[in-house]
């Protein structure tokens, strides 16, 4: 371990900026929070940057602060683990516009001295890339051996790749897009919709009595939870079943609107959970962000035209199951990297997950992570 | 490692630092022993899930697909040699393929089993049976080769196309054997071909 107060987990920052962003304007100071594991190598070359997902954070892998859950993907992240934390130098960092410590709608604004709530600008993908460059400059780390990520955190790689291409050696792209789909935005134009619906949203001026618009944002993730699960994957875990009440306990309908159904308690126990972690504006911003990624678009046209300056080795992962981010949605990825010239390798796994799939137990996934790692250090 | 004897045949006469594109790569052995004893900057094309696992987990650049519909994606003389071994006769449309072939490689080698090896033709004509046999191991309801070819098929497909013919090697067993009868001696055949 190293005395360098940089490094370790729990870390946040505070970077004068300023960051140009995508939308207009500057952002400065910059707050991120973020962790560290491993040992960054003398040269430098062993740093691998993981990114989150939509509602994740930086505790990869270690125990999430306010749930008590161990790290979200620490089945991935550690000692002897696919990106084994014994060789490589490990960073996560909490996404531009979320609430875990990076500068987001719920941090103070300098120039009013309250939280920034809907004056927060608007952010993209790429922007959040560019905080977390600033944050691998201050950490010391030029070019990163590898960047890695699922959904949300594959297009920050794919993003990586082609805003940073000589700083990215190799990238790492599971269960994502090049682009949002139509059917991507209208979901998520569901979920901003029922935030801002909750009279207690008040156009996200909620921060100072503490009364975010629980509701709606739980409402927003039952929404987008049934995205992250597969048809088949539900039916196998709730069926039609019904929940079991104290004088019935193989449950029974109630003719009435409590959770009858067992998949009903199970979507609103993840709305409820998700309010105690999540802010509701955070919500808001990354979905925006999400939905204005179209790398192509940013390149002429032609996504090919992201990845020609390049020389990164690639590996895109799909699962069969996965309606949110579909393997067609990879091959198109892998379509170009082909036209592009670039190193690049696919797999669509099988898994009765859905889009969750990734952070859920795969020996497939490991092994393919830890060969296509391994073999950028020979 | 021992390659399979066809394989060792390419991989003898692939160019040193070469770049290669194996259509139906399987688990990857060719290209790690072109990657490991000629440094030769290998690609992979494979249709089997847990093939491409493996290869990617042995460190190279290998794509799910299907040599039907995803070679078209792949860019004019993007690489020196594009292979195809022992999967022409799995293709549903193996004049596509090949023409795809010759159109990413400079060059191209393709190697199958021959169905007009004389233990296959004795099995049709005298058991009246579709051959099982040590290349042919799979009964017929269940085998991936529903293109079957014969040496003699392959020259005059060659030569109808226009196609020039760089190199030819036969197999019986694992020793090589002559081009004069290789129709009815070779049990496999390689060739190399450029457009």
């Amino acid at each position: 371990m190293s005395d360098d107060p940089r490094y370790g987990t729990g870390r946040s920052v505070t970077l004068p900026g300023p960051l140009r962003l995508d939308g207009g304007g500057l952002l400065s100071p910059l707050d991120i929070g973020y962790e560290t594991y491993g040992t960054l190598a003398p040269d430098g070359g062993n740093a691998i940057l993981v990114c989150h997902a939509l509602t994740g954070d930086q505790h990869v892998a270690s125990t999430h602060p306010r749930t008590g859950k161990p790290g979200w993907w620490a089945r991935m992240v550690g000692p002897g683990k696919p990106i084994d934390t014994d060789r490589y130098f490990v960073v996560c960092s909490n996404v531009l516009g979320s609430c875990l410590g990076s500068s987001g709608p719920a941090t103070v604004n300098p120039a009013t001295g309250k939280p920034w709530g809907m004056g927060f600008p608007v952010i993209t993908i790429r922007d959040m890339v560019r905080a977390q460059a600033m944050l691998l400059d201050h950490l010391g780390v030029g070019k990163l051996f590898a960047v890695v990520g699922g959904s949300m955190g594959g297009m920050q790689a794919l993003s990586w790749a082609a805003t940073f291409p000589e700083r990215v050696a190799s990238a790492v792209v599971i269960a994502s897009a090049a682009r949002h789909s139509a059917q991507n935005i209208a979901f998520h134009e569901v979920g901003r919709q029922a935030v801002m619906a909750d009279p207690k949203w008040r156009g996200g001026d909620y921060y100072a009595d503490n009364d975010p618009p629980a509701a709606g944002l739980a409402v927003a993730r039952m929404a987008a939870h049934i995205t992250y699960l597969s048809e088949a994957g539900l039916t196998a875990k709730f069926g039609r079943k019904l929940q079991s009440r104290p004088e019935k306990p193989d449950g029974a309908k109630t003719f009435g609107f409590d959770a009858d159904f067992q998949v009903e308690s199970y979507l609103r126990h993840q709305g409820l959970a998700f309010v105690d972690r999540f802010d509701a504006n955070s919500y808001l911003y990354i979905t925006r962000a999400l939905d204005y990624f179209d790398l192509a678009e940013e390149h002429g046209g032609l996504l090919a035209s992201a990845f020609r300056g390049s020389g990164a080795r690639f590996c895109v992962v799909s699962f069969d199951t996965d309606w949110l981010y579909p393997t067609s949605e990879s091959r198109t990825i892998v379509h170009a990297l082909n036209a592009a010239g670039a190193r690049a390798s696919f797999v669509e796994l099988r898994s009765p997950f859905g889009h969750d799939a990734f952070l859920l137990e795969s020996p497939e996934l490991d092994r393919v992570v830890r060969g296509f790692l391994e073999a950028g250090t020979a | 490692m021992t390659l399979r004897p066809d394989l060792a045949i390419i991989a003898a006469n692939v160019a040193a630092g070469s770049r290669v594109l194996d259509v139906g790569c399987g688990d990857g052995a060719l290209m790690a022993a072109l990657r490991d004893t000629r440094q030769v900057d290998a690609r992979g094309l494979e249709l089997d899930a847990g093939d491409v696992a493996a290869a990617v987990g042995r460190g190279l650049s290998v794509v799910q697909g299907d040599a039907d519909t995803d070679l078209a994606d792949y860019p004019d003389h993007s690489f020196d040699y594009a292979i195809l071994s022992q999967t022409l006769q799995t293709t549903r449309h193996p004049d596509l393929v090949l023409e795809n072939l010759l159109r990413i490689g400079k060059h191209a080698f393709v190697s199958f089993p021959n169905f007009a090896h004389w233990r296959v033709r004795a099995s049709l004509l005298f058991g009246g049976r579709m051959p099982v046999t040590r290349l042919l191991p799979v009964e017929w309801y269940a085998t991936p080769n529903i293109h079957h070819v014969t040496v003699d098929d392959f020259r005059a497909f060659v030569q109808g196309r226009g196609i020039t013919l760089e190199g030819s090697w036969f197999l019986s067993g694992d020793q090589r054997c002559g081009s004069a009868l290789a129709n009815l001696f070779a049990e496999h055949a390689v060739f190399l071909l450029r457009r």
